[in-house]
């Protein structure tokens, strides 16, 4: 049987499981006589995803949290570069700022976002810097973890050849730590959405896929719920699977080991 | 020492040097010269310093104290690339075998020309990986590696070719046949070698003359010339003349 299943494509058993997940469901909401409002089943959601997607609810909501997470994502990737450089490469700046580093990471990114909004009339741009918050720390630490990863013996190879500071951060560091910037950066895609998305409740303006799950829940529009994780969920898994696309086109010497 | 009528093409002077961690010093008072084009061996005891040393010569490591001249010139402000290979791991995996023969010439500005993709071709060949070009160096043996990091080392026509235990990390049998294309390219470049080892056998072999470093901190006690015939083969290791330079240098490393 467990043979059987590894000889089938990785599509088909992933189609399987996912139908078997649907019919439980259904299963349990028929069985268990739930209400609508308190567990609908995957018909009721269907449904509904049909409805939101016609009147284009979906689709601008969708646009507006992408839009959010996306400058997210790369706002935190471009503070986190030359920041972790610094760290990686001066001892005094790691000593100096560091403590203040790990310090921070003890308040949630999440608990500072209500004083965002204090502090930023945009809505949109303290919806974003949450998602900057959420993500900048774990690409940080990659970026950081990458640069300390080069060889000691590639940096006197660079030495012996008399190359300058610019040569061996294009030719070496770079190219050396984008495994590990990938990694960081494949945690930062899915984080940047649930950055956006707290942003958007605590910055309660009425639009994005936060929004939207806010006043379902207001509305008993269970359904509607159920229809935001997943997009949800899918925006997240889409986010992922384009860095894990990037990877093997940039990583493509890997796949040879 | 000071009396070789050869120009002294590296020369080292009162060379000390501490780390930071550790309270006795690594070198102590090391001196040397080596005229150009020679091929000296730099044994000793694991851990006495001799890569430290290595790294001082090559200016890739500022040592406390003393002097190194190349080609005349202290070494800090020598410009002229050198080349050096290291026991492992020193290859970009992220670039082929090609690609990694040709980062000094693009380290120097020669990118884009055709003369210098034919050197990097050339190098290859040299070392004996022509049809491996475009292999990445996960997918090379260890031995292959090491011919990579050779060609490498040379394709810019370094002046001087530092070795740090190249060959440490390879079987005997690799090991051997690696030493004598050293050799061979070695007698086809000018260029002057100071290999790193501790093979014994390896460093009388090879070499012109075998330095000695010795004690904590470490300085060079001995300087044992190989006035064996040259070209040198395997089958000379089988001589008694052989085998009483090995005995010599043996002893000298024990301090006896």
């Amino acid at each position: 049987m467990q043979n059987w299943i590894e000889r089938q494509p990785n599509w088909l058993v992933i189609a399987a499981s996912f139908s078997c997940l649907l019919l439980l469901w259904q299963l349990l909401v028929v069985l268990g006589g739930y209400d609508r409002f308190i567990l609908p089943g995957p018909a009721d959601v269907a449904r509904q995803f049909g409805v939101v997607v016609k009147d284009g609810r979906l689709l601008r909501h969708t646009l507006i949290t992408l839009s959010e997470v996306i400058p997210g994502l790369l706002i935190g990737l471009l503070i986190a570069l030359p920041l972790g450089y610094l760290l990686a490469n001066s001892p005094l700046a790691e000593r100096l700022i560091s403590p203040y580093l790990i310090a921070s990471q003890a308040i949630p990114g999440i608990a500072i976002a209500p004083l965002l909004t204090i502090w930023i009339r945009s809505t949109y741009w303290s919806r974003v810097l949450v998602a900057v918050i959420v993500v900048f720390f774990p690409i940080l630490i990659n970026i950081i973890a990458g640069f300390r990863s080069v060889p000691p013996e590639l940096y006197q190879l660079m030495g012996s050849l008399r190359a300058t500071r610019g040569q061996i951060f294009r030719k070496l560091e770079i190219p050396a730590m984008m495994p590990v910037l990938l990694a960081g950066l494949k945690v930062g895609a899915t984080l940047s959405v649930i950055g956006a998305l707290v942003g958007e409740f605590v910055q309660p303006k009425s639009e994005g896929l936060g929004f939207l799950l806010v006043t379902a829940r207001y509305q008993f529009k269970t359904d509607l719920v159920f229809v935001v994780l997943v997009t949800l969920a899918v925006i997240a898994l889409s986010m992922y699977g384009l860095v894990t696309l990037l990877e093997k086109r940039l990583l493509r010497w890997r796949k040879q080991m | 020492m000071m009396m070789q009528s050869t120009p002294h093409f590296l020369q080292a002077e009162g060379i000390c040097h501490s780390f930071a961690d550790e309270r006795l010093p690594v070198l102590e008072n090391v001196a040397l010269s080596l005229p150009a084009g020679a091929f000296v061996a730099l044994v000793g005891q694991s851990g006495v310093g001799k890569s430290t040393l290595l790294r001082i010569l090559g200016g890739l490591t500022v040592p406390t104290g003393g002097q190194v001249w190349l080609d005349g010139m202290p070494i800090a402000a020598q410009q002229a690339p050198i080349g050096i290979v290291f026991q492992r791991d020193s290859l970009m995996p992220w670039r082929t075998a090609y690609e990694n023969v040709r980062l000094p010439l693009e380290i120097l500005g020669e990118k884009n020309s055709s003369f210098s993709q034919q050197k990097a071709l050339d190098m290859l060949a040299l070392v004996g990986l022509a049809g491996y070009e475009n292999s990445y160096p996960a997918q090379l043996s260890g031995g292959m590696a090491q011919r990579v990091a050779i060609a490498r080392a040379l394709v810019h026509e370094p002046a001087l070719l530092l070795l740090d235990e190249p060959f440490g990390a390879l079987d005997a049998l690799t090991r051997e046949r690696m030493g004598q294309e050293l050799l061979r390219i070695w007698q086809a470049m000018p260029v002057t070698v100071l290999l790193v080892t501790h093979s014994i056998s390896e460093a009388v072999l090879l070499a012109d003359e075998v330095l000695v470093l010795n004690g904590r901190p470490a300085t060079l006690t001995d300087r044992i010339p190989i006035d064996l015939p040259r070209p040198r083969r395997l089958e000379q290791t089988e001589t008694a003349v052989f085998q009483e330079k090995i005995t010599a240098v043996r002893q000298a490393i024990r301090g006896d």
